[in-house]
């Protein structure tokens, strides 16, 4: 691993330019073609098509239980799927053995073999596919390298730190060259100092070899830097796929929008839908909202309007700006950060909004205080209509 | 506080007396010079040579050994076949059955066991011939029949300790299961079977009552001749040789227990942190 590049915008990782899944002529790398998993009656994995392309750093978020882990042991061949197939660079590889497969995994164990050195862990693949002893030796050297491990080849695993043990695991998953990196909850069990520090490792090193890396997570934090696109799964199915910025800013349903961070709703009535837009009035204050949502609603059905608290100005004075949405409230709490503060704010009906505002003025004082009057207001543009 | 603390201790005491001194008493009469067993004549090694002289009790020893390394033997071989096929041959049919019936021959009464047998070796006899004169060699497969057991147990608990995922990496690194199994089970669960194979050893040298079911007229094992001795008055000769069966025995469970704390470290020592 290089040198980590800080000025490098998270996010943004990984070996894949541009943005090959909006492009039709794409020819995906991985494609999953409605794959499921049945245990006896309870299915893990319900139904599932999914296209990944070459170089993407591809994450799988859910909480326990969502069918991630189940997905991605189907992808290694240590689960065979009930139904559907599975190819990777246009081979069917649905029923062949993990060890026929051009893809390799990092165990969330990490599963280094106990009873041999750190080389010999690493040179395990290539001694099974019966390389020469000497390409074996120069390739586990080279690797070593990679991870900055090469002062400890001769060790035991029980003589490694955990963060040590993670990068031998990787190296070995590395040395085969797989066409597919499979990585299960890769930063769990890291402290929270060398997480940081490793999930920039692992994008560069992604960005250096080229790999499609597909991780598998229940962290959104590490989901949302790690990733050049992410699968919200739950109860075995996908409930969204998108880049880490169009799950934020356009979450499709509630239970994602607050699995991101933190999200204000006000209830609220359909006025007029097109293709593209849809009017909304809102219950409280009866202030029409034009904003962008794909999805056809009929007028009259109810929704919720979603705005995240750093969305939304909190001002004194009534906003005097055109395409803004207001409201009034009452300040009930704050909580000063230094760079930010964040306040709690009563609404008229009684609702709780939250409003991160930064603190962009220079002041020995609080600019606002408990019990201030204040106006809250966002650009409409900036409303998300969620529908469950 | 320190009343209770002597009468633990005494207890502690009184409790290991209890289950020592008899066996110290029995080392310290093995160096009696005197032929009765309960008076004290004087150090002596007059004993030790004279058994050395008894080719019948010699003979017993040497059966006893053979029986023991080749049951021992057999049955870590099949017991660790058992424990792998139960534990690493995914759900199937029956598997919880099976579980709980490689674990019946620990809780079976020994009679039970050596009637068992007797009457197998018999009825095969008369229908296939075969295994001839009970011997050596029905005492053999009695005893692999039940150390097989224990050794299947102990294996089967190191298999469950062990992380699943360390067989799958080695597959997911192009290990064939056959190469998986040897690469990386068969290390790993190398301890549990020398500590299986120890056990059995043991259980096999100390066995009296299931040998004397399944053995012939021609083979008696050390157990059976000491206690066909015993019936006629205890000589200090049966004290030396047991004195000598408890040394090999000691040795036998301290390397067997040795083995398994060290495997038990090596387990815990990942957990460890750091």
């Amino acid at each position: 691993m290089t040198d980590v590049e800080p000025a490098k915008s998270p996010g943004q990782g990984g070996a894949c330019s541009g943005t090959p899944w909006q492009d039709p002529a794409q020819k995906p790398f991985i494609e999953l073609q409605s794959l499921s998993k049945h245990f006896d009656d309870f299915a893990a994995v319900d139904d599932i098509s999914l296209k990944i392309y070459r170089g993407e750093l591809f994450t799988i978020l859910g909480g326990s239980g969502c069918g991630k882990s189940t997905l991605l042991r189907m992808l290694a061949g240590f689960e065979k799927p009930s139904t559907g197939r599975i190819l990777i660079d246009g081979v069917d590889i649905t029923l062949s053995p993990p060890y026929e497969r051009p893809v390799n995994m990092m165990f969330q164990s990490y599963a280094v073999f106990p009873h041999m050195t750190v080389e010999q862990n690493i040179g395990y693949g290539l001694k099974k596919e019966k390389l020469p002893r000497t390409e074996i030796a120069s390739r586990v050297e080279e690797m070593l390298q990679l991870v900055q491990l090469p002062e400890l080849a001769k060790r035991k695993p029980d003589q490694l730190s955990g963060g040590q043990r993670q990068r031998v695991a990787l190296a070995r998953a590395l040395i085969k060259r797989p066409k597919v990196l499979l990585l299960d909850e890769p930063l769990a069990a890291l402290d929270k100092k060398l997480r940081e520090q490793t999930q920039f490792e692992l994008m560069n090193l992604q960005d250096t070899l080229g790999i499609t890396f597909v991780v598998v997570t229940h962290d959104q934090e590490e989901a949302m830097t790690l990733a050049t696109r992410i699968a919200v799964m739950d109860a075995g199915k996908f409930v969204q796929i998108g880049t880490p910025s169009e799950i934020y800013e356009f979450p499709q349903n509630r239970f994602i929008a607050n699995f991101f961070g933190q999200i204000n709703t006000f209830d609220a009535t359909v006025v007029a839908s097109d293709a593209l837009s849809l009017t909304v009035r809102l219950d409280d204050s009866g202030t029409e909202i034009r904003t962008r949502h794909e999805q056809d609603l009929a007028p009259g059905t109810r929704c919720v309007i979603g705005v995240r608290p750093e969305k939304l100005l909190i001002s004194t004075q009534a906003p005097t700006r055109d395409g803004l949405t207001v409201t009034r409230g009452v300040v009930e709490d704050l909580a000063y950060y230094g760079n930010r503060s964040l306040y709690r704010v009563r609404s008229q009906n009684g609702r709780i909004i939250q409003v991160s505002a930064q603190n962009y003025q220079r002041s020995a004082q609080l600019l606002l205080e408990w019990d201030d009057e204040v106006f809250l207001s966002w650009n409409s543009d900036c409303s998300v209509v969620l529908t469950q | 506080m320190r009343r209770s603390s002597t009468l633990l201790y005494s207890l502690l005491g009184f409790g290991y007396a209890f289950l020592y001194l008899p066996i110290i008493v029995l080392m310290v009469y093995s160096f009696n010079n005197a032929r009765l067993a309960t008076v004290w004549g004087g150090f002596s090694t007059r004993w030790y040579s004279a058994l050395l002289d008894n080719s019948q009790i010699l003979d017993a020893a040497m059966l006893s050994l053979e029986i023991a390394l080749v049951s021992a033997t057999a049955a870590t071989l099949l017991g660790t076949l058992a424990a792998l096929g139960l534990n690493r041959m995914g759900r199937y049919r029956g598997r919880t059955l099976f579980t709980g019936m490689i674990a019946a021959p620990l809780v079976m009464p020994e009679v039970i066991t050596g009637l068992s047998l007797l009457l197998l070796f018999v009825s095969l006899q008369e229908l296939i011939g075969w295994p001839g004169a009970r011997g050596a060699n029905t005492i053999t497969i009695a005893h692999i029949t039940f150390s097989m057991a224990y050794v299947a147990v102990i294996v089967q608990s190191r298999l469950a300790s062990m992380d699943h995922a360390l067989e799958e990496a080695a597959m997911d690194l192009g290990g064939r299961p056959f190469a998986v199994t040897l690469d990386i089970t068969l290390p790993l669960i190398l301890p549990a079977m020398a500590a299986g194979w120890l056990l059995a050893f043991t259980l096999s040298l100390d066995d009296l009552v299931i040998s004397s079911f399944t053995a012939g007229a021609g083979a008696s094992t050390l157990p059976m001749v000491i206690f066909s001795k015993v019936k006629l008055g205890v000589t200090p000769e049966i004290n030396a040789l047991a004195t000598i069966i408890i040394g090999i025995v000691t040795v036998g469970v301290v390397i067997a227990g040795w083995t398994m704390l060290r495997q038990q470290k090596q387990l815990a020592r990942p957990e460890a942190g750091h």
